[in-house]
C-alpha cells in the first residue's frame, strides 16, 4: 500500500478517536435536551466543573480554600490526605448529583413553561456562574489528572500493523481506552433507558409531559435524574480531556465544538451524537491531512466542523438522526 | 358521613359506596369563576357524566379531580379521606388514571410501550436488578406485560401493538390512551370527552368499550361527554353543569326531564 494512504488511515483513525470525545460532551446535551427541551450551554463548563472537583478531591484540596483564608486569615490548602482515584470518582459523582437538585430547585424549577429562548439563557448564565464557582472553589491553575488511564502510543498495535503492512500506526492508548468507556457509556444508557422504569419514565416525559403526569411520574424527579445523567456524562468526558490535555479553563472551550455535532447529528437523538462527533472528528483531521496542510495554510481544524455543520444546515436542518419537524398547516 | 351503602343496578352491576366525594368546589382563573359552589360523589363501580354545554367547566372539574388545577375552594375526599394539596403525579399515584380531550399520548413510542407506561406505578425493584433483568425484576416485569397484554386484547388493539402511536388514526388513538389508562388498574378512570370528533361508529365503538370495561373490571369511570344520547344511554348517573354551576343532578331520567337541563340546552337567555 502507497504510504500516503496509509498514513491517511492513521489520520482518520485518530480523527475517529477525538471524535469519541466531541461525542462524549454532545452526549450530555443531548439527554437534557430531549427530556427538557433545555440547549445546556453550561455542559462545557460542567464537564470542567466535573474534572475540577475530581482533582481537587484526589489531592485532598480544601474547597473554597482562598475565600476561607481571606476572611478568617487562616492559611490552609491541603487536608493532606489522597482519595484513591475510583473513591474521587464515586464523590464527584455525588457532587454532580447533588449540583443537578440545586440547578433544578433553583434555576428551572422556577421557569417551568417559559420559552426555550429564556432556558438557554439561564443556562448561559449558568455556565459563567459554575466557572466561577469551579475557580473560587478549586483555584484556576492547570492541574494534572491522574486516575490511572493508561497513556502513551500503543506499542502493540504499532508493531503489529509494522508487521503487516510495513507501517506502524500511532494510536495513543488513552484514546483507546477512551473509544471503549465512551462505547459502554452508551451501551449503559441505551440499558437504562429501555429496561428500567426511571428509563420508561424518562422517555415518556421527553416525549410529552402532560401525559407524563397522567401516568404519575414526577417531572421534577426526571429533571434532577437526567441532569444527575448529564453530570456523569460530563464528568467522564472530563476525565478524558483532562488526562489528555490537563484540567484548565479552556476545557469548558469543547462545548462550542460539540454544537457542530449536534447540528449534525440532530439535538434529540443519542446515535446522532455518537456518529456526528465521530463525522467531525475523522472530517476535520482529514481534511486537514489532505486539503487544509497542503493548500491552505494548516490549521483548518478549528473551523472546518463549522463550515460542514453550516453545509448540512442547509440541506437537513433536522440533522442525520433528528426528527423530522412537519407542521401541519 | 359518607354513603357505604351497596346496591345492584337493574342490569345487575353491584355499586358501592361512596369512592370520590367533591364538596363545595370552587375554582378561579383571576376573575372568572369555572366552577361555582359544585358539590357530587362518585359511587364504586358506577358510570358518572358529566355533562353540560361548551364553557360549563366539565373539563376544569376533571382537572380539579385528576390534579391538574387546585380549587381556590372546597375539598375533594377520596376513600373517605379529605385528600391534601397534591401534585397530578401523585393524584395518578393514588390510583386515579385518566385520558385528554386533545389525546396525550407518547407519539414517538409503539402502542405496546404506551400502555407499559401505564404501568409505571407498578413497578418497584431497583434500577440495577431491572437493568439486567434479573429475580424479582424479571417476575415484575412478566407481570406487568400479563396485565398490559389482557388490556390490549380486551380493547382489540393486538394488531397495532408495535406501531408508533403518532401513525395511528384518531380514533385508534383514543382507545390506545383508554389502554394506558386501564393498564394502570385505576382505582377511578377519568374520561376526558372520549368520543370527541369521532364517527358515528367510532363512538358506538367506544361507548361499548367503555361499558365492557366497566362491567369485567369493575372500574369506576367518571366521563365528560357533549353528546347527550351517548351520555344517557352509558351512564348511570348525570351531573349537568351549565355556566360553572351544578344545575342537575341523577339518574338519566331524572336528568331528562330537569327543567333547567332542557333550558340550558335548549339555550334560554340567562339572566
Amino acid at each position: 500500500m502507497p504510504d500516503q494512504l496509509l498514513f491517511g488511515m492513521e489520520v482518520a483513525l485518530n480523527g475517529l478517536m477525538a471524535g469519541v470525545m466531541y461525542s462524549l460532551v454532545a452526549l450530555g446535551f443531548v439527554l437534557i435536551f430531549k427530556a427538557s427541551g433545555i440547549f445546556n450551554y453550561a455542559q462545557g463548563v460542567m464537564a470542567l466543573f466535573a474534572a475540577m472537583t475530581l482533582v481537587g478531591i484526589q489531592n485532598g484540596q480544601v474547597p473554597f480554600a482562598h475565600l476561607i483564608n481571606a476572611t478568617l486569615g487562616t492559611d490552609i490548602h491541603n487536608f493532606g490526605w489522597t482519595v484513591p482515584a475510583l473513591a474521587a470518582i464515586l464523590l464527584t459523582v455525588v457532587v454532580m448529583a447533588i449540583f443537578a437538585w440545586l440547578v433544578n430547585k433553583f434555576v428551572f424549577s422556577h421557569l417551568v413553561n417559559q420559552e426555550p429562548i429564556i432556558l438557554f439563557m439561564a443556562t448561559i448564565g449558568l455556565a459563567y456562574f459554575l466557572e466561577g464557582v469551579a475557580d473560587l472553589m478549586w483555584g484556576s491553575e492547570i492541574k494534572t489528572l491522574d486516575v490511572g488511564l493508561p497513556q502513551g502510543i500503543n506499542d502493540w498495535l504499532e508493531t503489529t500493523t509494522f508487521d503487516a503492512v510495513g507501517y506502524g500506526f500511532f494510536i495513543d492508548n488513552l484514546d483507546i481506552v477512551a473509544t471503549i468507556i465512551a462505547a459502554l457509556l452508551v451501551l449503559g444508557l441505551i440499558l437504562f433507558s429501555q429496561y428500567t422504569k426511571q428509563g420508561r419514565a424518562l422517555r415518556a416525559v421527553a416525549d410529552d409531559h402532560q401525559a407524563a403526569l397522567s401516568v404519575g411520574i414526577s417531572l421534577n424527579f426526571i429533571w434532577v435524574l437526567v441532569w444527575s445523567i448529564a453530570g456523569f456524562v460530563a464528568l467522564v468526558a472530563g476525565i478524558m480531556w483532562g488526562a489528555k490535555s490537563g484540567v484548565q479553563f479552556s476545557l469548558s472551550l469543547i462545548a462550542l465544538k460539540a454544537l457542530p455535532v449536534l447540528m449534525l447529528g440532530g439535538f434529540t437523538s443519542i446515535p446522532g451524537a455518537i456518529i456526528g462527533g465521530l463525522i467531525i472528528g475523522v472530517g476535520e483531521k482529514l481534511f486537514e491531512f489532505a486539503i487544509g496542510a497542503p493548500y491552505l495554510g494548516g490549521a483548518t481544524e478549528n473551523w472546518f466542523a463549522y463550515v460542514l455543520a453550516l453545509i448540512f444546515l442547509v440541506f437537513r436542518p433536522q440533522g442525520l438522526f433528528g426528527e423530522k419537524i412537519i407542521e401541519r398547516v | 358521613m359518607l354513603d357505604t351503602d351497596t346496591f345492584t343496578t337493574p342490569d345487575g352491576r353491584t355499586i358501592g359506596g361512596t369512592v370520590m366525594d367533591l364538596r363545595n368546589i370552587t375554582l378561579r382563573f383571576g376573575g372568572v369563576e369555572a366552577i361555582k359552589d359544585i358539590s357530587f360523589d362518585i359511587r364504586e363501580g358506577e358510570i358518572r357524566a358529566i355533562i353540560g354545554p361548551n364553557g360549563a367547566g366539565k373539563s376544569s372539574m376533571l382537572n380539579v379531580i385528576s390534579g391538574f388545577y387546585v380549587p381556590q375552594e372546597g375539598e375533594v375526599w377520596y376513600r373517605g379521606k379529605p385528600r391534601p394539596q397534591m401534585k397530578p403525579y401523585e393524584v395518578a399515584q393514588q390510583g386515579i388514571a385518566r385520558t385528554f380531550q386533545n389525546i396525550a399520548l407518547f407519539e414517538g413510542m409503539s402502542v405496546l410501550d404506551n400502555v407499559m407506561c401505564g404501568r409505571l406505578g407498578h413497578m418497584n425493584t431497583n434500577i440495577l436488578s431491572q437493568a439486567i433483568w434479573w429475580g424479582k425484576a424479571a417476575k415484575e416485569e412478566t407481570e406487568n406485560r400479563a396485565v398490559v397484554e389482557r388490556v390490549i386484547d380486551f380493547l382489540e388493539i393486538q394488531a397495532i401493538r408495535k406501531t408508533p402511536v403518532g401513525r395511528l388514526p384518531y380514533g385508534l388513538k383514543k382507545r390506545v390512551e383508554l389502554a394506558r389508562a386501564l393498564a394502570a388498574q385505576p382505582s377511578l378512570l377519568l374520561l376526558d370527552e372520549p368520543m370527541a370528533g369521532m364517527n358515528v361508529e367510532e363512538k358506538e365503538d367506544m361507548s361499548r368499550f367503555i361499558l365492557d370495561v366497566n362491567d369485567e373490571f369493575g372500574t369506576t369511570i367518571a366521563l365528560i361527554e357533549h353528546d347527550m344520547g351517548v351520555v344517557m344511554d352509558l351512564s348511570d348517573r348525570v351531573v349537568v353543569m351549565d355556566y360553572g354551576r351544578k344545575i342537575g343532578d341523577g339518574t338519566p331520567d331524572e336528568v331528562r326531564n330537569n327543567q333547567d337541563v332542557i333550558d340550558a340546552y335548549l339555550g334560554v337567555a340567562h339572566d
